[in-house]
């Protein structure tokens, strides 16, 4: 068995209104950087994990994100799996 | 006729709950621990209280959905057994799959604590038959995340089912966007699921089930429910 360190970031879904991200976009126009656009915000998880190899963890963290971490309704996420140092 | 209340670490209305359907309402009611693993078998209705259970980490109601009593409070509304879920409640019952869709932040992103006015789109469920279609409830809300999306097909089938129970409207009960307080889709402010036992709702009924509270609008859900299950 191997220790893993998952890293997943989570997002809203493309198409649904990211009221944080608009307010943020919105005080940053405020602050003049009319060149900052379409601001986003997520979430960042970190967890680590022992599996037998980096394909079962992302299989385990998959299924802990459509369970749990993540609600599939309205979020997407991405999952990086690295060896644990 | 009996409800359970359901108490998570961080619930704020369970005992306005309890009070609403034993004091206003008349019915037995008692508390049910988060970590029980049974739901007295006298219970007939299970309310899913308001408040900030696990202090909304993660996402509001996603660990409260995990607690033991849950299993078994899914295992009830599979078998047809009658659960409410208020504010937090609702947002426990989304997150655990008893109810389609979720409730995102707010579209002003301001916590939104005042009255409202609901419209009753429906009678068929439980807990509306003893109310009127198109009658009108002045009940409060207070969240933050209480803006209802689903995606389209899900929309069209709560619309198509008569699923959904309540809408934000104004007092005489036209549905505008300047009276929805939170974004949600259609004006949703209460559904129900497929076989209508179980709701959930935003607006908080047992806030204003007692008339020395001003507005006791709220008890004929809890009076419908006490009325039909009895029968």
């Amino acid at each position: 068995m191997n220790t893993y360190k998952a890293k997943i970031k989570i997002t809203l879904r493309k198409g649904i209104l990211d009221v944080q991200g608009k307010a943020v976009e919105q005080a940053l126009h405020s602050m003049d950087y009319d060149i900052m656009d379409n601001v986003r915000i997520g979430k960042y998880v970190e967890l680590d994990i022992t599996a037998q190899n980096d394909g079962q963890a992302e299989e385990f963290v998959r299924e802990a994100c459509d369970k749990i971490i993540a609600n599939p309704i309205v979020e997407d996420y991405e999952i990086e799996i690295l060896e644990k140092a | 006729m009996k409800f359970g209340v359901v108490v998570f670490p961080g619930s704020n209305c369970d005992h306005d709950a309890l009070y609403a359907t034993s004091k206003n309402v008349g019915a037995d009611s008692v508390e049910i621990w988060h970590k029980d693993t049974n739901i007295p078998s006298d219970v007939s209705c299970v309310i899913l209280p308001g408040g900030f259970s696990f202090g909304d980490y993660l996402r509001c109601g996603s660990i409260a959905s995990f607690s033991p009593i849950m299993k078994e409070v899914i295992e009830f509304a599979n078998n047809g057994g009658y659960v409410i879920g208020i504010c937090n409640g609702f947002q426990i019952l989304t997150e655990s799959g008893l109810l389609p869709g979720t409730l995102l932040k707010n579209e002003s992103l301001n916590f939104v604590c005042k009255d409202v006015n609901l419209r009753v789109e429906n009678t068929n469920s439980i807990f509306t038959k003893g109310l009127e279609t198109g009658s009108v409830l002045r009940i409060p809300v207070a969240h933050g995340e209480g803006n209802y999306y689903a995606d389209e097909e899900t929309i069209n089938r709560l619309e198509t089912n008569n699923q959904i129970i309540f809408r934000y409207s104004d007092s005489e009960g036209n549905i505008t966007k300047d009276v929805n307080p939170n974004g949600a889709i259609n004006n949703i402010a209460g559904i129900c699921n497929e076989n209508g036992n179980v709701l959930g709702m935003m607006p908080h009924p047992e806030r204003y089930s007692d008339e020395m509270l001003g507005c006791n609008d709220g008890v004929g859900i809890f009076n419908s429910i006490l009325k039909y299950i009895k029968n």
